[in-house]
């Protein structure tokens, strides 16, 4: 019967499909703009325990130890290794004499612990080359123009020379600031100078052991904060909901998506009642039960929701897919909480709205067909 | 003072006491009031008449005399205020409202002025509706439904959206509906009215050939003069009272 209906079976389809986009592709958007306040855990892969002050929140806003908490850590049982991590703000004037805020990282010398899993240019082993920095590929957008090459650019950091010999493939932080990664011992060189340096102590745990006794360990031993893995990115995550307005910006995009869904349902599905409800009333009149003309109007609602719903996932997708190359989406995925999330939405929408126009039809009297 | 001293005058006197085992129809003191607002207003004042099976009975009567009224009384869409009313022997206002559905679904079948066909469905869908709700599997419903669009002589038409057939074709349609399900009782109010004199000629007789049938009785409601000579009855409402029952129109009408 509604799909028979071309103007209202669109318009349903529009409204469902309309609904479903806005509220699936703010809360992609959403979610993976949060976890980018994960992005510095993410882009260390191997540390499976992060050790830091106290005080320190996540892996931007943190501050540093004194060098002895590296041997201590070390001392713990359960620790297989443990290296340092310098993670400092700096000001960097780039080829165009412009001045760039950007976030300096110190990897273990040795092991070079605590680089992004893959490099796009050149390998980790060009960090032995003197004065090198690597740079995050997000980055370069912001420090040069497009298609200008960064590798072999200079660099001047605190009064310090850095070569560009490198682009690391990584997650963008939260503002996509430019990240350089370079020796711990050259970083010493890039922050200015105070008396404690060491910002974290990454650590791997032996065999057998778990990572949250391990971290409690370190804790009860050095008197240091020590996170898991999962705990410090989930403080990352935490801090960017607790210190912006994005929660809410986006909350009010999804609750506006769902109010236009309803907006538009509903009055999509009153008017087709409205304009069939003589043929309703016929219906009740020849022996149609009002279960079963509830039932047509459900399973026709539930295959218009379902296309439109299926319209507005491939909408996000395409969107995604659209923009993976630019790189403030880099790395935007869909996790499958969010098209769930926005299914319940549409059930939601059609059920309150087919409910309430349905009312009507339950409520109009067979006899008002021979008025 | 008895009850029967507060019937009014012009009552169906040949009905009075119990109802005749054949009848279709047989309704008993049928009130019926309405509240417009604050007040009541009484639309039928006890009325007792019996529909017979095999014939085609015309309720006529001036506009608000209350003849939808009474049918939709008779034929279980409308609570009577008083009175009841027999269907086949079955005092249908005694039925649960489920029953009462499923008894009109069976027995009864409906002809409306606006055909009120639904506009997303062809032809022989809307034909197999009733059919349909009995629980009939679409396909054999549609070809039941087909083979009664060619008796009806639109079987080409049976593909059809309403919207793509004429009045007098949406009618043949709807009797299509109203007797797909051989109902022992066919109800029609104004068939005629929205067609022209000619297509509302040819509706009622085929409505006549096909909904007359010795155990099956057919009550139609209409203004249309041009067709009173096909009724073997006719029933005159006036105010809410039968005023003449017989086999022509009484004279000066
Ligand atoms: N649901 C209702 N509520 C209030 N009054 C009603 C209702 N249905 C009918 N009436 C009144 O009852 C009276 C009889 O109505 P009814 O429809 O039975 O007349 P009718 O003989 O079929 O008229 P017409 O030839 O115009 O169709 C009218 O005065 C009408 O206004
Ligand atoms: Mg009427």
């Amino acid at each position: 019967m509604l799909t028979g209906d071309a103007q209202k079976f669109y318009g349903l389809l529009f409204g469902i499909a309309f609904s479903t986009l806005l509220i699936t592709q703010q809360l992609t958007i959403f979610v993976n703009l949060i976890e980018r306040g994960a992005s510095g855990v993410y882009n260390a892969p191997e540390a499976e325990i992060w050790v830091m002050d106290p005080v320190s929140r996540t892996t931007e806003v943190n501050y540093a130890m004194p060098s002895t908490a590296l041997d201590e850590v070390r001392s713990v049982k359960g620790v297989e290794w443990a290296v340092p991590h310098l993670r400092a703000p700096a000001s960097v004037r780039s080829s165009t004499g412009d001045l760039e805020g950007v976030q300096i990282v110190g990897v273990d010398d040795a092991t070079l612990i605590g680089l992004p899993e893959r490099l796009l240019e050149a390998n980790k082993s060009i960090l032995s080359q003197p004065d090198t920095v690597l740079i995050d590929d997000v980055g370069i957008t912001n420090l040069f123009e497009s298609g200008e090459d960064p590798i072999g650019q200079r660099l001047e950091l605190n009064d310090q020379r850095a070569i560009i010999r490198g682009v690391a493939d990584a997650i963008p932080s939260f503002t996509s600031q430019v990240t350089l990664y370079t020796k711990y011992s050259q970083a010493l060189n890039y922050v200015p100078g105070t008396r404690n340096r060491l910002t974290f102590v990454l650590v791997g745990i032996k065999d057998g052991e778990s990572a949250e006794a391990v971290a409690q360990a370190i804790e009860d031993q050095t008197g240091l904060k020590a996170e898991t893995r999962a705990e410090f990115a989930q403080a990352g995550v935490n801090f960017i909901i607790e210190n912006t307005g994005i929660p809410l910006n986006f909350g009010i995009t999804v609750a506006l998506g769902f109010i236009v869904g309803v907006a538009i349902v509903g009055l999509t599905f009153s008017l087709f009642i409205r304009d069939n409800i003589k043929q309703f009333g016929a219906l009740k009149a020849i022996g149609v039960t009002n279960r079963k003309i509830a039932g047509m109007v459900v399973s026709q609602a539930a295959m218009v929701g379902s296309i439109g719903y299926a319209l507005g996932v491939i909408g996000t997708v395409l969107f995604i897919l659209g923009f993976s190359e630019n790189p403030t989406f880099k790395g935007f995925y869909i996790p499958w909480q969010v098209p769930f999330v926005s299914m319940v939405a549409v059930i939601v929408i059609l059920s309150l709205t087919g409910w309430l126009s349905l009312r009507s039809v339950m409520r109009t009297e067979p006899a008002a067909v021979f008025r | 003072m008895t009850m029967s001293d507060l019937q009014p005058q012009h009552m169906d006197t040949t009905a009075i006491g119990g109802c005749a085992p054949d009848a279709a129809i047989c309704a008993r003191g049928i009130v019926r009031d309405f509240q417009a607002g604050q007040s009541t207003i009484r639309v039928l004042h006890g009325i007792d008449t019996d529909i017979k099976p095999g014939e085609m009975t015309f309720v006529v009567g001036e506009s608000g005399s209350g003849k939808t009224t009474l049918i939709s009384i008779m034929c279980g869409i409308l609570w009577p205020t008083e009175g009841e009313v027999k269907v086949f022997g079955t005092d249908i206002y005694k039925l649960s409202d489920t029953q009462l559905v499923n008894f009109r679904l069976e027995n009864i079948g409906f002809i409306f002025q606006q055909y009120n066909l639904i506009p997303s469905i062809d032809a022989a869908a809307n034909a197999a509706v009733p059919l349909i709700a009995k629980g009939m599997a679409v396909e054999e419903a549609r070809e039941k439904a087909k083979q009664l669009l060619e008796k009806l002589n639109i079987g080409d038409q049976a593909e059809k959206l309403p919207n793509q057939l004429s009045g007098g074709q949406q009618q043949r349609v709807a009797i299509a509906r109203a007797l797909v399900h051989e109902p022992r009782l066919v109800v029609c109010d104004e068939p005629t009215a929205a067609l022209d004199a000619s297509s509302g000629r040819r509706v009622m007789d085929l409505l006549r050939e096909v909904a007359v049938a010795h155990d099956r009785a057919c009550i139609i409601v209409t203004h249309d003069n041009r067709i009173f000579d096909l009724a073997d009855r006719i029933l005159v409402l006036e105010d809410g009272l039968v005023t003449h029952d017989g086999s022509d129109m009484p004279d000066g009408h």
